[in-house]
């Protein structure tokens, strides 16, 4: 059986989320394997991260250079290549560090690339099985990979769950010396944060939540009318922030915000895995879509199928009229 | 700045149901609106506004069959100049790295200071880019959403990472860089445009005219396969709401009442 890695991303010295879940993946593919932790970085937040991960992984190796204080996807790249012995699969999480790095990677190893897998069927003789989702979520598929000469495989975010474990009293070996002088054609300057929006979505316990299905600018009107007579706030999805007809400040997803509501009305949002993964603290959800088949209804708590131009309108005039009742 | 473009056409999302066919191998592809994917039109756009301001050419590849032709036509008529199908039996089946090998062989044919992706494709991995790049050994980088032209043979360039925040980064030229959705406004292309093009003639390129080893790509070459199509065991799924708009209009007040959603 080939040797399984898991790649560690981290900062501030402490280990993200994502290990534990390449963790369970690893055991996925071989139940009896004992993967390896391999983690980049320089000085003591490098330190850190090895020692807390040596309670989950019986071995952790530690690539150690000031060239990789910050995680520039072609260093760590090289510097993957020299360490990793031929053959071995790679572990990486599917977010924006592992889409810079992995494919690339895999072609510098001559190994087989998966990326955004969800689901590991298990492996037979070279052949390993997997689970991916094609068409943002519509449908899955059944893939295989043939790991003869190793793999590299991205993992979606939250997908493996985290497995309860005996503490491993695990082993760090440095690997530092193999690197030899690493240089980069893209060299990272610096991160600009994003900026604060007029309204602050993370604070509202309802949010009208519109996506593509909001069809046109002028549209938005429709759902700040519905806010503004829940008392709750706009939010979107990615593509109305991409056309303009909101601030990126209102975006949920695992590009923009991430949202903690008490309720989470989804309007013509199909329910991509980026968009969910803002959304957090297992909210209400109502989904509004025109399509039945649309993925956010298998995570919705209520569904509804109907034109959102013609329900939210309603929707709006009888909480008003409730408003008035009430008031008199 | 001579600027590839490498772009595909899918079936999309937004104006589809996708569903399985009736053997489950597939989708369902009689009656599926395809369009160009929507990354490599920013793409296109990207490219067409730094030649505005810098001057050079904007060239749009794709790897596909005749019908791929369609998005070819599209994006020469929002003013990219040249439009290739790259076109061969033996690269049926071809995975990722197939792809990427086969663009490989293009892109050294000609002399281009920059190649442009988008993210990622429909059914896709996010992965045809950063692999051309290691084969041609250029840097790469990934989820662009900005590029200033500097002097010298770089770019720098904005990587958009968690929460919107931006990652700037200073890269060499020749590079590629997959684009990410919003890092423009592209421009609306109409039936007249397309007309204008419909018969400019489109250069199609085979194996033998690229160098490419048929051997080593195509599905024999591929290490990664799909298997078959399906849809999932739903979650726990949501509770449709069934009756007349009224009656489901009062429902959903009842139930964000409950749960505390009503001021
Ligand atoms: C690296 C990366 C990061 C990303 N980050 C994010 C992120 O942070 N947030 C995010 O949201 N996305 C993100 N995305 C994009 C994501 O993959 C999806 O493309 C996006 O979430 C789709 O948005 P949507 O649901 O609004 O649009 P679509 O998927 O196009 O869905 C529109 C829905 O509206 C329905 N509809 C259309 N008209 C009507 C109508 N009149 N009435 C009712 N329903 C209607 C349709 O049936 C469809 O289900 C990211 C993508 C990548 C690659
Ligand atoms: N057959 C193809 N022809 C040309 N470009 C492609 C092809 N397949 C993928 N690409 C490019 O690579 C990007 C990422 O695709 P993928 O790796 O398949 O998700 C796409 O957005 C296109 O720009």
């Amino acid at each position: 059986m080939a040797r399984i890695f898991t790649y560690i991303a981290h900062k501030s010295g402490v280990p993200d989320d994502s290990a534990a879940e390449l963790m369970a993946a690893a055991r996925k593919i071989d139940a009896a394997s004992s993967p390896t932790a391999i983690v980049t970085g320089w000085g003591p937040d490098l330190d850190a991260v090895c020692s807390s991960l040596q309670s989950s992984y019986a071995e952790t190796w530690k690539i150690s250079n000031e060239a990789l204080v910050y995680p520039n996807a072609e260093l760590v790249r090289k510097a993957l290549v020299k360490v990793l012995p031929p053959g071995s699969i790679l572990l990486v999480a599917h977010e924006h560090f592992g889409i810079d790095l992995a494919p690339g990677l895999s072609v510098k190893m001559n190994a087989a690339f998966v990326s955004d897998v969800l689901g590991i069927e298990g492996i037979e003789g070279s052949t390993l099985r997997l689970i991916r989702q094609e068409f943002g979520g519509q449908v899955s598929a059944h893939v295989q990979c043939d790991i003869s000469s190793g793999a590299v495989i991205t993992l979606r975010p939250g997908a493996f769950k985290p497995l309860e474990q005996a503490s491993a009293n695990g082993v760090v070996a440095d690997k530092s010396p193999e690197l030899g002088p690493l240089t980069a054609g893209r060299r990272y300057l610096e991160t600009i944060v994003a900026e604060a929006g007029d309204v602050d979505i993370t604070k509202h316990a309802v949010l009208v939540s519109i996506g593509r299905g909001i069809q046109e600018k002028n549209n938005v009107a429709i759902a700040q009318e519905l806010a503004d007579a829940l008392g709750a706030a706009v939010s979107c999805s990615r593509p109305v922030v991409d056309a303009k007809w909101l601030e990126k400040s209102r975006q949920v997803g695992s590009s923009g915000k991430t949202v903690k509501p008490q309720v989470y009305l989804a309007c013509g949002i199909s329910g991509s895995f980026q968009h969910l993964a803002g959304i957090k603290g297992n909210p209400f959800i109502v989904a509004i879509n025109k399509n039945p088949k649309a993925p956010i209804f298998q995570v919705a708590d209520v569904g509804i199928v109907d034109d959102l131009l013609e329900f939210l309108p309603e929707l709006t005039n009888k909480i008003r009229e409730m408003h008035s009742v009430s008031v008199k | 700045m001579e600027i590839l473009v490498c772009a595909r056409r899918v079936p999309d999302t937004s104006e589809n149901e996708i569903e399985l066919n009736s053997a489950g191998n597939d989708i369902e592809r009689d009656d599926l609106v395809y369009s160009i994917n929507e990354p490599d039109n920013y793409a296109v756009e990207e490219a067409l506004q730094i030649v505005s301001r810098i001057g050079g050419s904007v060239t749009v590849v794709t790897v596909g069959g005749e019908d791929d032709e369609e998005i070819l036509r599209r994006e020469m008529a929002m003013g990219a100049t040249h439009g290739v199908l790259i076109s061969d039996d033996a690269f049926g089946g071809s995975d990722g790295r197939g792809i990427a090998t086969i663009l490989k062989a293009f892109v050294q044919k000609g002399k281009y200071d920059l190649v442009l992706t988008g993210v990622q494709a429909e059914d896709g991995g996010a992965q045809v880019g950063g692999m051309l790049a290691a084969m041609l050994d250029y840097p790469f980088a990934s989820l662009v959403n900005s590029i200033e032209v500097l002097d010298g043979g770089k770019l720098k360039i904005s990587r958009e990472i968690a929460g919107g925040n931006k990652e700037m980064n200073e890269i060499d030229l020749p590079c590629v860089l997959s684009i990410q959705t919003g890092i423009n406004e592209p421009r609306y292309v109409g039936m007249r445009g397309i007309r204008q093009v419909a018969s400019v003639p489109i250069p199609t390129y085979g194996a033998s005219d690229l160098g490419v080893d048929p051997g080593a790509v195509g599905q024999a070459a591929a290490k990664v396969k799909r298997v078959d199509y399906f849809v999932p065991a739903l979650g726990k799924g949501a509770e449709m709401l069934q009756g007349s708009r009224e009656e489901i209009v009062e429902k959903v007040v009842e139930l964000v009442a409950a749960k505390g959603g009503l001021k």
